[in-house]
């Protein structure tokens, strides 16, 4: 049974009279509930259809749209065990979010329903949830919303409310993806060689809504999200050598950090997003230098004849690890981030690189040289230094970058034949691909 | 306005329905619309002038010379070149005999033609990291220049950049293929 818009005017009539009849500046119970499953075990959720409320094609589209992409959104952290659906096709769809059959959904074990309606008013969606613990037969969460946002946005926006109030935990649904793309498929100008531009890309989290942020058409690569996720600080070959640029995405303006001398690339921000640390061979070779993010205040941070690469910051922004050759083939250093003091080996590899930092927990992700021509992903814990395998051999596996609450890895690889974006657990699980079009490498993951 | 009221309503009656409910008692967040989602804005045709303004460089037109050369575009010349790639080793950047070999007769062409400036395109295969693989054509790069240096070719005739392995010349993921890939290439870029 649906509601017609006659049903809604006649509830809007009804919920106006119930307002004239009484105070409205009641405050709900705030109950800290929190979801559980039987005996430890993961709590089993479902997520039925999204009622649509308004009886056209946008809002019912809407209204799956949002079901399954926050069935997707709350299943990506595995925190929660899904019942599939085909297990509760039969439990009629509830009249309205509040009125659930919860004696049906008993009958099949679960522990939480996540219930919701949109409506279309105006040019705008109203949309609502709320999550039922099934036991208890209460609402422990829900809210509305309203707005003209992709109705992908508000699955993100829900499933993240979701995990942050039933886990505590920072979810990733709203966070972005950018990297390097040649799908343009354009030549470069000014050489007799056949080479294809490469422009700088961002998608969600799980791929969707990817879009172009360059126009170098030249090669562009090696993004880095800013801290505030406003700005991809990227390497360019516009003037020939490559520089570090801005590009404030959302304000269409573009910084040119680096004009030599010298070749300076592999920008990575501070994670009080005030500085840029990068790889320059301004003094001959590369070495890691710092600059403030305006590109003024160049420090150089390593002095020795090896190359050194790739710098990363750690979670305080008081270390600093990089790549160098120091002592042979690549390795993965540890400095502290005013070059000052000693260094020291982390890795103990045949050949690794792209160090990334964890965020939230003591760890840095890395690329490593396996046998043949393949790389595969490992993670080393800095404290202990026990390396950890992500990948196994199937094809090179590049570049490696972590979510920013720590718990899964961007990657690039060519498992499939050309290099695409992949994510996985930080236990390389769910390998997920983002990308299809084209070839796609050097990922970074926004906060 | 209407629909603000028309909202409010609504929820007061979910709020209502709770109430007569026993068993039922939604806690409701306070109604708060997500923050729109940024649409990024169109790439900037014309960068913005602080702190720096970019320009796209204007190309320009080589002076043409009484010369068979000089006749033909730079684009031909390099089709042709006359100036030979140097190959490394995996992992290195030492020019071998064969590359000393190439340099010497490079550097003759070069005084041949004293008005060339070429730059030094430093590439790796891709066994390497795409990371590391910058620093290591680079160096690849500026050994080229400094043998040519030691065969007295003027710096400024000698431009250098480094491509990774973002461009290998052969696809081919064999050994056939990464030896053509590590190499230091050589493009006249004026005459």
């Amino acid at each position: 049974m649906k509601y017609t818009s006659l049903s809604v005017a006649i509830a809007i009539a009804l919920g106006l009279a119930a307002a004239a009849a009484q105070s409205p500046q009641q405050q709900p119970d705030q109950i800290a509930t929190t979801i559980n499953g039987d005996s430890g075990a993961p709590p089993r959720f479902a997520v039925p259809a999204f009622l649509a409320l308004s009886n056209d094609a946008e809002t019912i589209a809407a209204a799956k749209t949002i079901t399954d992409v926050l069935w997707n959104d709350l299943n990506y952290e595995h925190e929660f065990t899904f019942i599939g659906r085909d297990v509760y096709a039969t439990i009629p769809p509830a009249k309205s979010i509040d009125d659930l059959p919860f004696d049906r959904w008993r009958e099949i074990n679960a522990d939480g329903v996540v219930a919701g309606s949109v409506q279309k008013s105006g040019n705008q969606f109203l949309i609502r949830y709320r999550l039922f613990d099934i036991r208890s037969r209460r609402a422990v969460l829900g809210a509305e919303y309203s707005g003209s946002a992709n109705p992908r946005r508000y699955a993100h926006t829900i499933s993240d409310e979701i995990f942050k109030k039933q886990r505590g935990l920072d979810g990733v649904a709203r966070t972005k993806l950018s990297f390097s793309s040649d799908r343009d498929g354009e030549r470069l100008t000014g050489t007799v060689e056949k080479r294809t531009v490469r422009e700088i890309y961002i998608s969600d989290y799980d791929g969707e809504n990817q879009q172009r942020v360059t126009v170098g058409r030249t090669l562009n690569a090696f993004p880095s999200w800013s801290p505030d996720g406003r700005s991809i600080a990227y390497v360019s070959w516009r003037r020939g050598q490559p520089n570090i640029f801005v590009s404030h995405i959302y304000d269409g303006t573009l910084d040119e950090i680096t004009k030599g001398p010298g070749e300076n690339y592999l920008p990575a921000w501070s994670p009080d997003g005030t500085r840029i640390a990068f790889s320059s061979t301004r003094d001959g070779h590369a070495q890691i230098y710092v600059a403030n993010k305006d590109g003024s205040n160049v420090r150089r941070l390593t002095n020795g004849p090896s190359l050194d690469t790739t710098p990363t910051w750690s979670p305080k922004g008081n270390e600093i690890a990089f790549t160098s050759d120091r002592s042979g083939l690549p390795q993965i250093y540890l400095m502290s981030a005013d070059g000052l003091g000693g260094v020291q080996r982390l890795t103990a590899e045949s050949y690794v690189d792209r160090p990334t930092w964890s965020t939230t927990t003591n760890e840095i992700a890395f690329e490593s040289r396996s046998g043949g021509s393949g790389f595969d992903i490992k993670v080393i814990d800095v404290n202990s230094r026990t390396v950890k395998q992500l990948t196994f051999g199937e094809g090179k596996n590049e570049s490696p970058v972590f979510s920013p609450n720590g718990r899964h890895v961007a990657f690039a690889s060519d498992r499939s034949g050309k290099f695409q974006i992949y994510t996985m657990t930080r236990d390389g699980r769910d390998v997920r691909q983002l990308t299809r079009n084209g070839e796609n490498r050097l990922p970074s993951w926004s906060n | 306005m209407l629909r603000n009221t028309a909202r409010f309503a609504l929820v007061v009656m979910m709020f209502a329905a709770a109430a007569c409910g026993s068993k039922k008692a939604p806690v409701l967040e306070p109604t708060t619309a997500p923050p729109p989602e940024a649409a990024p804005a169109p790439p900037p045709a014309t960068p913005r002038s602080n702190p720096t303004t970019i320009t796209d460089a204007t190309p320009t037109v080589p002076a043409v010379r009484d010369d068979a050369l000089a006749t033909s575009s730079l684009d031909d010349l390099n089709r042709n070149s006359p100036l030979r790639p140097v190959f490394f080793a995996s992992d290195s950047s030492d020019i071998d005999p064969q590359g000393k070999a190439a340099l010497d007769e490079n550097a003759l062409v070069l005084k041949q033609h004293p008005t060339w400036g070429i730059t030094i395109e430093g590439h790796c295969d891709e066994r390497g990291t795409p990371e590391y693989n910058l620093a290591l054509g680079d160096r690849r790069a500026a050994a080229a220049v400094a043998y040519l240096r030691s065969l007295g070719i003027a710096a400024d005739r000698l431009k250098t950049v480094s491509y990774g392995k973002e461009f290998p010349f052969d696809a081919g993921h064999d050994e056939a293929a990464w030896s053509k890939n590590r190499r230091a290439h050589f493009v006249i870029t004026s005459k």
